[in-house]
């Protein structure tokens, strides 16, 4: 292309930038220049000078850049769609089989060396795996935008509080009627919906996930409302974790002749909940390559081909929808538990936005990139506390950029290829 | 009649006319790229922040009348929202036009975030507030209680109907109403036929952010407290009231903008006003269960 020969041209690039400076100065000005107090206000240009700054020097390197060939072929790219699916050599052997079990070792080496706090943000960590596995299920491979997913993770948490202060139910009866309840609700809520144009189940599930918030927050002769409801501690075969079990029972240490730790109480919930995390993601890794999975990610490609191919599109959105609930309430039973109570404030708007942003960042159906992006978002915030004023901003600006940049993810997906057996190739060379 | 079953009746009517000028912001941008614009409800909650900056602005260099106050408060925030209307448009939604359904609403909701964030750490999160600017009321006797109608009330409901009938004059009879009625027919053809889309689409976001820093000034002035958080309760009300109405069509937001705010009204007034919100939001999934094309919309149709 000769526009590679083509001269830079600096000038255009100086004109952009004042322009966006201008602009830029309209934007910030009032909300960051005059800050309010009372009915009065204080000055800061300061701030405002320092944000036209940013704004004019990264409109000129951005218009510079896209000068270049480089640049141009960026463009270029935003003209095009991208395929959905890169399909691999049939052959191909994923470095994954070597990652994964050094990946077991190393969760099953970990207790052993972590400390108390280390123990509860990789457990917060792994909740949120497995609440971006599951969004993964909704967002990801069916292409369904779930606004509310919090509801169902609070319906899981609520179910352990409820169950518990309501009719004795303990963690190990809950897990799985949390589940149920959870797929339940994304069933009753998805079937009137999923009928639908796609757009409206994302508004539809953000006042899903209001609604059940407000009720939490409001009922409070059921719920608790704001102060929130305390949570039993999981049991192991009916042993207690606690020092001293309650009604006279035998706690766990002594049962085993262990020495009290204060810790066992989460490394219990951390084993069982790696064990359900890796029970997920082998469940999701067989759906993907069975029929219902190939007709999740069709759908998502293009609804009306499958519908004229005979795809029943509502109940294989239901599908989707309802496994991905159900993972929430798991994922809610568990939150419940390692936080010892729940309330309301748990479950705002902005969670479902973070788990949003981890399936975005992860790249829409990719699990790797799941895994690894919801411990960066979960874990990051712990370490960078000085910078969390800045986090949900951060999150916001990551969101806006991938979805410009690479709205696929940041790991491609890709799918082994499959030769055709040869026997079939024989029967069609001898068909007429 | 009751005293209480009017007077919910009267702060609805009022209520329920600036959620139709939310509204219109949703509706437009729907019925053009057919994409839920997420961030509408941050770009109103700019938009009373503004109108609060531009208020203690004026009274500092000792403007008084209320005439001059509100309007310039009125022609501030309509320019400023509307720039930041463009801005986000051009810079969130207008690299996405060719990608995939689900990108544009998700980098909505990235906006949303930035701009409720922006405004927490520039403003701080405390609760925010404007002077009263209209003192006084009009009280009517009518046996069983009082009927109050303050002259702040009036004056929205004023200001509402001139903005909304002026947008109506402007999509019927003007060059640019044409123009934005054309592409949202079909926008390829309007391409062919010599209109510049991208622009119009520029336009309609210029349009609805301007009619939610109206609906920002006259709320404040109502209400006279805001914070950063209140776009999102609002954002997803309007929403509701452009769903009622029939998405994609301007009189059925405005309808269904007064329909939600008498009812929310009266409900919170008779029922239980905790639950306001809730009432609301079953609104909208009951009415997108039964009745998804609105009272005015059409059916929607899928098209290959």
């Amino acid at each position: 292309m000769s526009a590679a020969n083509k001269p830079l041209d600096i000038k255009k690039s100086a004109v952009d930038a004042i322009l966006a400076g201008l602009i830029s100065l309209i934007v910030f000005g009032p909300i960051v220049g005059v800050v309010l107090d009372g009915y009065s206000f204080n000055l800061q240009p300061a701030r405002v000078g320092w944000l036209v700054a940013i704004v004019m020097l990264g409109r000129f390197c951005l218009s510079l850049f896209l000068q270049t060939p480089k640049g141009l072929k960026i463009l270029q790219g935003f003209e095009s769609t991208s395929s959905g699916v890169h399909v691999l050599a049939p052959d191909y052997k994923s470095r994954l089989r070597w990652i994964i079990p050094v990946l077991i070792v190393i969760a099953i080496v970990f207790p052993f060396f972590a400390n108390k706090y280390l123990l509860t943000v990789v457990i917060l960590g792994l909740i949120y795996v497995l609440l971006g596995l599951g969004l993964n299920i909704v967002v990801g491979l069916a292409g369904l935008l779930d606004l509310g997913y919090v509801a169902f993770y609070a319906i899981g948490a609520y179910g352990l509080a409820l169950g518990y202060q309501y009719l004795g139910l303990g963690f190990w009866t809950v897990l799985p009627l949390a589940a149920i309840a959870a797929a339940l609700a994304g069933c009753i809520l998805g079937f009137p919906v999923l009928r639908m144009h796609g757009d409206y189940l994302a508004i539809v599930t953000l006042g899903f996930g209001e609604i059940i918030r407000l009720v939490l927050n409001n009922w409070l002769s059921f719920t608790g409302g704001p102060n929130g409801m305390p949570v039993p501690s999981p049991t192991f075969f009916g042993l207690e974790f606690g020092r001293r079990a309650k009604d006279g029972g035998v706690p766990f240490h002594e049962f085993f002749g262990l020495e009290y730790n204060a810790n066992i109480k989460f490394l219990f919930i951390y084993i069982v909940l790696f064990l359900v995390v890796l029970l997920v993601l082998y469940i999701k890794h067989r759906l993907t390559r069975m029929p219902v999975g190939r007709a999740w990610e069709a759908l998502r490609e293009d609804e009306i081909a499958c519908r004229a191919m005979g795809l029943n599109h509502v109940l294989v959105k239901l599908s989707a929808f309802t496994l991905g609930a159900s993972t929430a309430g798991l994922a809610g039973v568990f939150f419940a538990s390692y936080q010892g109570f729940v309330n309301p404030s748990s479950f705002t708007f902005f969670e479902s936005a973070l788990i949003l942003a981890i399936v975005v960042l992860g790249g829409m159906g990719s699990t790797v990139g799941v895994v690894i992006a919801a411990f960066v978002l979960t874990v990051a915030p712990e370490l960078l506390r000085s910078f969390s004023e800045y986090r949900v901003l951060l999150f916001g600006v990551l969101m806006v950029l991938m979805m410009i940049w690479r709205p696929r993810g940041l790991i491609r997906i890709s799918r082994v290829g499959v030769t055709p057996r040869k026997g079939a190739l024989a029967y069609e060379r001898k068909a007429p | 009649m009751d005293g209480i079953f009017l007077q919910q009746l009267v702060n609805g009517l009022t209520l329920g006319s600036v959620y139709g000028l939310i509204a219109i912001g949703y509706t437009m941008v729907y019925g053009i790229i057919g994409m839920i614009n997420f961030a509408h409800g941050e770009v109103y909650m700019i938009s009373a922040y503004l109108a609060a900056i531009s208020l203690a602005l004026l009274a500092y260099f000792g403007i008084e009348s209320f005439p001059l106050l509100i309007l310039g408060t009125l022609l501030f925030t309509v320019f400023v929202t509307g720039v930041y209307g463009w801005v986000i448009e051009r810079v969130a939604y207008k690299p996405l036009r060719n990608s995939t359904r689900l990108a544009p609403l998700i980098s909505a909701i990235g906006i949303s975030l930035i701009l409720q964030n922006y405004v927490q750490i520039s403003q701080g999160a405390r609760q925010q507030g404007v002077p009263t600017l209209l003192e006084g009321a009009m009280k009517f006797d009518i046996g069983t209680g009082f009927v109050q109608i303050t002259y702040t009330k009036l004056f929205i409901l004023l200001a509402a109907f001139v903005g909304m009938g002026l947008l109506t004059y402007i999509i019927k009879y003007t060059k640019l109403g044409r123009m934005c009625r054309a592409t949202q027919q079909d926008r390829k053809m309007a391409s062919i036929l010599g209109i510049n889309t991208d622009r119009v689409i520029s336009y309609v976001f210029i349009i609805g952010a301007v009619m939610a820093a109206l609906a920002g000034v006259l709320i404040t002035m109502n209400y006279g407290t805001f914070d950063f958080y209140a776009g999102f309760i609002i954002g997803i009300k309007a929403f509701t009231a452009a769903v009622l109405g029939g998405i994609g069509s301007l009189p059925g937001a405005m309808l269904g903008g007064i329909i939600l705010g008498i009812s929310e009204s009266l409900f919170s007034g008779l029922v239980n006003s905790d639950y306001k919100d809730v009432f609301s939001f079953s609104l909208l999934v009951l009415i997108l269960i039964f009745r998804p094309q609105g009272l005015l919309g059409r059916p929607h149709v899928a098209k290959v």
